[in-house]
């Protein structure tokens, strides 16, 4: 999960004051209310993240769970095997691929249509937005079927290759082509999220500084570049954050187009974190997924300095 | 909304002329068919024999239509099953969300207590957490619940999204203080007023978070992956991935392809008929 909730509730987190005596009633009840979410919290997100950090310490194995005492101490070592293994490293490096491609092709289309279904849309507005937003909504494991049939070696896109006189090349199998796919799955099933983000943003773009510029003799371009670009900044902002730590987590789709191949070409960090995870090596696994919690929270940091301000 | 504006600024100064008007609606028709595409084709080819796909895999509407494919994936490949599991699992995770999500939202909206900042805090906390960060040892819970291989294990952890509770904390302001005081005043109390004043009045909420745990619940991969263990815990997603990768059924486009529409047409018929609440959830959250 993303951290968008957070920017909206920046402005909005004071409570307005009751008076004491009706707030000492309240106590019993706010916890019990509040106690299905607090057993959740920890069982699920305060103790494992600890745990986390402590199993990333230790040789903890799948086979370890019944037995804990088998578990030794091992202290930075899973960190330091980490950084020494070619296929982690690379994880890095193409979790970062993903993320420094995708987010900006995903916004760069998401924003193109939002302008586009906001100023020259208006009957059929609704449709394409349930159009475009479909891909959001629809189970990856399905979609990942067709692109799986469209890319591979003798699939749909390399008969059309074919029917123009260009051999198609083995999209996935390639270890320079399949990340490029992978990411084409991801854009296809995100942008949808960043149109509706940018069109409930474009309502705050106010019509008179338009008009103004229009009747100044600013054409379409130069108004969409000088005045709504600019004006939409807060929003660029979000949306480009809330993606980065979303597709820092890439999981499903090298999961379901590559398992992360041809020669780890494809492998994500989340990835790797599974299949060590699969292996049985907890501890290395833990320590993995402990540094994209950094990756990710440094991210989130970053996000909290640039949105403050407008908050 | 500016919706009846905008055409106005568009004809102010820079009229959107015609030929660029079917130049845009060209694009974004080609666009919207590009998208459309994939769930055509999952269609169309889960509504042909699995020969006449392999005999030409382009084709975007099947030449005869045949609901073979269907029969087999309930009689044959063990669907039935996870269809039961993902539908169980989801209304455990829908059922948690209304009432406890509720109650925490309405908790942190209305209510006033000691310790309010730090619950709210931990909600914070829980929705900035990745999950790739937090699966193992969230595993190693479930296992030392006995919940490992359970649908109660691949659901627990969904309960209560933090996500669910910001949503009915942010409709909370719209329901008056007063309506709650008054209630107060007559004596009820805080859990009688959450069951029959607050829950039937945040309704439009409470419908977006219905709706936003179940796409979660039924769309998650990765979470029942960890936590099934054997194909009778498969939810539907799972399954499907387990049964395309399967050697028996590699080849098997149809049957496969008959899955992925078992898998992807609930949700895509709720959101036909629902769109406006997908769309509130994703505007109040920034996220799906």
């Amino acid at each position: 999960m993303t951290a968008g909730p957070l920017v909206a509730s920046l402005g909005a987190s004071r409570s307005r004051r009751r008076p004491r005596r009706l707030a000492s009633h309240q106590t019993a009840s706010a916890w019990l209310l509040l106690a299905p979410f607090v057993v959740i919290f920890l069982l699920f997100t305060a103790i494992p993240i600890v745990a986390s950090l402590g199993i990333s310490l230790t040789d903890l194995q799948g086979a370890d769970l019944r037995t804990p005492f088998n578990v030794d101490f091992t202290g930075l070592k899973n960190y330091v095997d980490l950084f020494k293994s070619a296929q982690f490293v690379g994880s890095i490096g193409n979790t970062f691929y993903f993320v420094l491609v995708g987010v900006p092709v995903t916004m760069i289309i998401g924003f193109l249509l939002a302008v586009v279904l906001n100023n020259a849309v208006r009957r059929a507005r609704p449709v394409f937005r349930a159009i475009f937003y479909a891909p959001v909504v629809a189970n990856v494991v399905s979609v990942a079927l067709i692109w799986q049939y469209a890319f591979n070696d003798a699939g749909t896109v390399n008969t059309a290759l074919k029917a123009i006189g260009i051999p198609g090349p083995d999209w996935l199998g390639d270890t320079h082509l399949a990340m490029p796919v992978v990411i084409a799955l991801g854009v296809w099933r995100n942008f949808g999220t960043a149109m509706l983000l940018f069109l409930a943003g474009l309502q705050g773009v106010p019509q008179d500084v338009h008009e103004a510029a229009a009747i100044d003799g600013a054409g379409w371009w130069r108004r969409l570049f000088s005045i709504t670009v600019p004006l939409l900044m807060p929003t660029i902002l979000l949306v480009s954050v809330l993606l980065s730590v979303f597709y820092l987590q890439v999981f499903d789709e090298p999961y379901l187009l590559t398992k992360g191949g041809p020669l780890n070409s494809t492998e994500s960090m989340s990835l790797y974190t599974y299949q060590q995870f699969g292996f049985g090596n907890f501890g290395t696994s833990s320590a993995a997924s402990f540094i994209l919690l950094l990756i990710v929270a440094l991210v989130s940091v970053i996000q909290f300095r640039l949105l403050r301000p407008r908050a | 909304m500016t919706t009846e504006t905008l055409p106005s600024t568009i004809t102010s100064g820079s009229a959107v002329r015609a030929p660029v008007r079917v130049a845009l609606y060209t694009a974004l028709g080609a666009a919207a068919l590009v998208t459309v595409l994939p769930f055509v084709w999952v269609l169309s080819g889960s509504l042909r024999t699995t020969a006449d796909i392999q005999s030409d895999p382009g084709v975007w509407l099947p030449s005869s239509v045949t609901f073979d494919n269907f029969v087999r994936l309930f009689s044959i490949s063990g669907f039935t099953g996870y269809l039961v599991n993902s539908i169980v699992v989801a209304a455990i995770v829908v059922v948690g969300n209304i009432i406890a999500a509720s109650a925490a939202g309405y908790a942190l909206a209305k209510l006033d207590f000691p310790g309010k900042k730090l619950a709210f805090g931990a909600v914070m906390a829980s929705v900035m957490v990745p999950f790739a960060a937090v699966f193992v040892p969230q595993f190693v819970v479930i296992v030392n619940l006995h919940l490992s291989d359970t649908l109660l294990g691949i659901a627990l952890p969904s309960l209560v999204f933090p996500i669910s509770i910001f949503i009915i904390r942010q409709y909370a302001s719209v329901i008056p203080d007063e309506v709650i005081e008054a209630a107060r005043i007559d004596g009820a109390g805080e859990l009688h007023i959450f069951f029959r004043i607050f829950l039937p009045l945040a309704g439009p909420a409470v419908a977006t978070v219905t709706i936003m745990s179940f796409l979660y619940a039924w769309n998650n991969l990765i979470w029942p992956l960890v936590v099934a263990q054997s194909s009778s815990t498969y939810t539907l997603p799972v399954g499907l991935a387990a049964t395309s990768q399967a050697a028996a059924h590699v080849t098997d486009y149809g049957l496969v392809l008959a899955g992925a529409v078992v898998v992807m047409l609930p949700v895509l018929i709720l959101f036909l008929f629902l769109q406006r609440y997908f769309v509130q959830g994703i505007a109040a959250t920034g996220i799906r």
